[in-house]
């Protein structure tokens, strides 16, 4: 089990008699896809707050590389959450250098001159990329939640983090800056060689986008203290692109939802 | 015909309507100050604008026969010192938005400040005028120190509110990208606390002003304040209202420069709360 990048072994999460997560092991391997859906408050993004290091495991043991995920945000997890993500203070090309000034310049954060410009340069491509090359002066405000949701992608990879996490990305985007969205995360998760874990409360993305999904939901049920019990991961699936036993689900689920 | 709530005024109707309470406050002002005049020439409630500004004009522009001094421009740059450049005002943002930033961004600092600072904003400053002078003595720092007493602790809970208000997903965000505290400090809570900082200080003017009146008028030597209360005793209402004019237009530019500062300086501030 050493090459499992994310490893979960009984892990629990609660607060105080609210039981959230339950009895979850897992293991995820580097450059696996993976996609999170379920019922709002079934924990899913609690998991994300956890890989995060923004939680951490009241039972159990989440490790990263076999070690215990550190316990706060680093530079390892990259994020990009619905809204929020991106500085206001700072245009795009400041937003996407942020990162590389905080690394090489300890003190203040701000690099000048020649080291500025060789991050600069490095900035420019990955801003390429995400095609905001047209909008690198201009401040988060000025641009649509599609762009916001592009630049904050470019900022979380300027460092090569290895692992993604998305918490509802797209949630708040129209349905054809949301296509355009997927073929970009796609293409960057191939591109960096990412382990993706993205929280999504559509199902059809997640089919889509993921090589694995999970379905959070609890497996106990206690209608006298509905916090009793903890969620787990009740559908652990593969998705390859004609699988038919993840369309038959997909039917189910989505009857279930309506 | 639409209903009220609907009806807006054009842009010309609106500065038109704007400064029609000003002109009635003016004309209401001459009526009554000629009426009294008719008829007791010597009245002194009410004085005549050209009285004063001839009185005015005296004390602006000729030098007084006691000290030399022009007495009107030397009360002017007396108030504005202790006010700003660097003393009253400078002191309080400075220590206002040092507390007000560690104690938002930093809970292990909150936890023992923020109830201090509390209680401390709660203490009238006028009540502790005495304390000052009895301490510092009559001089400058006392009325310099009234001033940071009384603005500081408002100051640095206006900026603990506003830092506190900064998204969680940013300090998250920004760690990811691997900053330290002192880097996150530094490159995203305090550019975006600057802008606010300007708004505090426009906030608190007034109750610098009133300060600085206060001190001025019971223990100072010049000042705008020592003068509209120095003069009071001879009931010299035409030195009193033009002074009282003058404080207001003063405050009133002080206002605009902040205003214009931020707006130059803090561009994607502005336009992002549509102000």
């Amino acid at each position: 089990m050493t090459q499992s990048l994310i490893q979960a072994k009984n892990l629990w999460k609660q607060y105080g008699d609210n039981v959230v997560l339950e009895r979850m092991n897992l293991s995820v391997k580097a450059g696996e896809f993976i996609t999170m859906v379920g019922t709002s408050g079934c924990g899913k993004s609690t998991f994300l707050k956890m890989l995060l290091g923004m939680e951490s495991p009241s039972r159990g043991e989440l490790l990263l590389d076999g070690k215990p995920i550190p316990a706060e945000p680093d530079q390892s997890r990259g994020i990009v959450f619905q809204q929020y993500s991106v500085f206001p203070h700072l245009n795009v090309l400041e937003n996407v250098i942020l990162a590389r000034e905080f690394e090489r310049s300890p003190l203040f954060g701000k690099l000048f001159g020649k080291a500025r410009q060789q991050v600069i340069e490095e900035a420019k491509s990955l801003i390429d990329s995400v095609g905001l090359t047209q909008a690198i002066k201009r401040y988060p405000h000025e641009l649509s939640g599609g762009m916001k949701q592009r630049l904050a992608i470019a900022q979380a990879l300027i460092r090569r983090p290895r692992i993604l996490l998305l918490d509802e990305p797209f949630g708040a985007l129209d349905p054809g800056i949301r296509a355009d969205m997927h073929q970009l995360v796609l293409q960057l998760w191939r591109d960096h060689q990412l382990t993706v874990f993205m929280v999504t409360h559509d199902l059809s993305e997640g089919f889509y986008l993921g090589t694995r999904l999970w379905v959070f939901d609890k497996l106990r049920r206690d209608n006298q203290a509905p916090n009793a019990y903890g969620a787990n991961i009740t559908y652990d699936l593969p998705i390859s692109r004609d699988n038919s036993q993840a369309k038959t689900l997909l039917a189910s689920l989505s009857q279930e939802a309506h | 015909m639409k209903r009220l709530i609907n009806l807006t005024p054009g842009k010309p109707a609106r500065l038109l309507l704007g400064l029609l309470p000003f002109l009635l406050i003016l004309v209401i002002y001459m009526i009554a100050s000629d009426a009294r005049l008719a008829e007791n020439a010597n009245d002194k409630l009410l004085p005549s604008f050209s009285q004063m500004g001839s009185t005015i004009g005296n004390l602006a522009l000729e030098p007084s026969k006691r000290s030399g001094e022009y007495l009107f421009w030397q009360d002017t740059l007396s108030s504005l010192k202790r006010l700003g450049m660097g003393m009253g005002m400078g002191i309080a943002a400075l220590i206002g938005f040092t507390f007000g930033l560690a104690t938002g961004a930093l809970p292990l600092v909150r936890a023992p400040l923020s109830p201090l600072l509390t209680v401390i904003s709660l203490i009238p400053p006028m009540a502790l005028l005495p304390i000052l002078f009895i301490v510092f003595g009559l001089g400058e720092l006392s009325k310099v120190a009234l001033i940071v007493i009384g603005v500081a602790p408002f100051i640095a809970r206006d900026i603990q509110r506003s830092t506190q208000e900064i998204p969680l997903e940013q300090l998250v965000k920004a760690q990811t990208l691997g900053a330290s505290t002192w880097q996150l400090l530094w490159r995203v809570l305090i550019p975006q606390q600057l802008p606010r900082l300007i708004n505090s200080v426009r906030l608190s003017l007034g109750a610098a002003w009133l300060f600085l009146i206060a001190a001025e008028a019971i223990a100072s030597t010049d000042g705008l304040g020592y003068r509209i209360f120095l003069v009071r005793r001879y009931m010299s209402m035409d030195v009193i209202l033009p002074y009282v004019a003058w404080i207001t237009l003063l405050a009133f530019i002080v206002d605009w420069l902040l205003n214009l500062l931020s707006k130059k300086c803090f561009a994607w501030h502005h336009q992002e709360n549509g102000k």
